[in-house]
């Protein structure tokens, strides 16, 4: 086993496993030290999800789950541009998107949360990236939610999106937030992210895909890792 | 187009965790929601039945205690066949998990193994881990990387053989913590 230098993992803008004011990291944060190893062959390839056909809805989150009417609150339009650190685009890749509704509630059967759930919004959706790593979904604005991790705890506004890039290592849940939100002080799961990472979770208000009458817009660059280009051990 | 070769240095987008609330998202058809679910937990073509293994497990916090708001994917690839499986820890008693597969194959003489993905809420960044076999008693003792770990933590990755099952549980902290990979 080669312990080398670890390539690729950037420490400078990940969070750490345990952050002690996000409280439920304190039972969760793997103790010991990480193992280090050679890269194989399954670690740098992963499912691509390319070919996997979306159904005609799943990026517009304000349609795919309508029963009775439009779901309430603020539409938006959200895209970017999914690439590595170098810029490339990664094309066809899978995004899976999911957040609360404009009143902060999450359909989870889990979320105990007193505030209305909304028939008509489901509040999740996927989309694939174009051949420019190019991204578009359609949602609701959704609202900011009070947590049990202290007393009087919210959490700022936010969209979850999963992406897989094109091999494991590239593996990447997030949240996407919207600009000058008052609660990123507060918010333990924001800022267990180091500082120099914070900006790169926060959306911009973007004019150029607001759609006039209709929705505004936000961009949302998402940066993946990628991996080492050494050849596959196999080949 | 013609790409610019100088090279433009991004940032890596920050992970955050995936919450409590992932399951109508991420595992929408086994929880019950309304919304096809992308994969499951039967990663395997169903026709190839007598090749199956399953695979079952739980994952426990550092008290001891089982988790039933994480999600487990794996992912194998032995240069024959890719799979890739998703299931998340809420629907079942004692909040385990459970895979359908095959059994990859050893690659250049490695012992076959299955990557693991985990994701939870208190986890800001998914952990990655491992299930090797029990009965390849073989290639287990002479793997590159299980041989890199002392033995009473190698153990932490050999999923044990049960019939036809394979029980791989994950412990997040304590005594038996699972080995967990820098990838």
């Amino acid at each position: 086993m080669s312990i080398g230098k670890h390539i690729g993992f950037d420490e400078e803008v990940h969070p750490p496993y345990l952050d002690t004011d996000y409280k439920s990291t304190l039972l969760r944060a793997p103790t010991k030290p990480l193992l280090i190893q050679k890269e194989s062959l399954s670690q740098t390839t992963g499912p691509l999800f390319n070919d996997y056909s979306l159904g005609a809805l799943d990026h517009d989150l304000t349609k795919n789950s309508v029963k009775e009417g439009e779901p309430v609150g603020e539409r938006i339009v959200v895209h970017g541009r999914v690439t590595n650190e170098k810029g490339h685009p990664i094309p066809n890749t899978l995004i899976e998107i999911w957040q609360a509704n404009s009143a902060g509630r999450y359909v989870h059967k889990v979320d105990q949360h007193n505030a209305p759930l909304d028939p008509n919004f489901l509040g999740t959706g996927r989309c694939l990236t174009d051949k420019m790593g190019n991204y578009k979904f359609y949602t609701i604005k959704p609202g900011a939610y009070p947590w049990g991790n202290h007393h009087n705890a919210w959490r700022p506004a936010h969209i979850h999106l999963s992406l897989f890039g094109t091999a494991i290592s590239s593996r990447l849940i997030t949240q996407m937030y919207f600009p000058n939100d008052p609660l990123f002080p507060f918010d333990p799961i924001f800022n267990a992210v180091p500082p120099k990472g914070r900006e790169l979770l926060i959306s911009d208000f973007d004019l150029n895909v607001t759609e006039p009458d209709f929705a505004l817009g936000y961009r949302f660059d998402i940066v993946l890792r990628g991996h080492k280009a050494t050849p596959f051990e196999n080949q | 187009m013609i790409m610019n070769t100088k090279d433009i240095s991004k940032r890596q987008t920050p992970s955050q965790t995936i919450g409590p609330f992932f399951a109508y998202g991420l595992t929408p058809s086994q929880y019950g929601y309304d919304f096809p679910s992308l994969v499951n937990g039967q990663m395997a073509d169903t026709k190839e039945v007598s090749e199956h293994i399953q695979i079952k497990g739980t994952i426990y916090d550092g008290e001891g205690v089982s988790i039933e708001d994480a999600m487990i994917e794996l992912w194998q690839d032995d240069g024959e066949q890719q799979l890739f499986g998703r299931y998340g820890t809420g629907t079942e008693d004692g909040n385990s998990f459970t895979f359908t597969t095959v059994k990859p194959k050893g690659v250049n003489g490695a012992a076959p193994y299955i990557n693991v993905i985990l994701f939870m809420r208190g986890q800001l960044l998914h952990s990655y881990t491992r299930i090797y076999f029990s009965d390849e008693t073989q290639l287990n003792t002479t793997d590159e990387v299980l041989t890199s770990i002392p033995d009473d933590r190698r153990k932490t990755l050999i999923a044990k053989k049960k019939g036809t099952s394979y029980v791989f549980d994950i412990h997040m902290q304590g005594d038996n913590e699972t080995v967990f990979f820098k990838v």
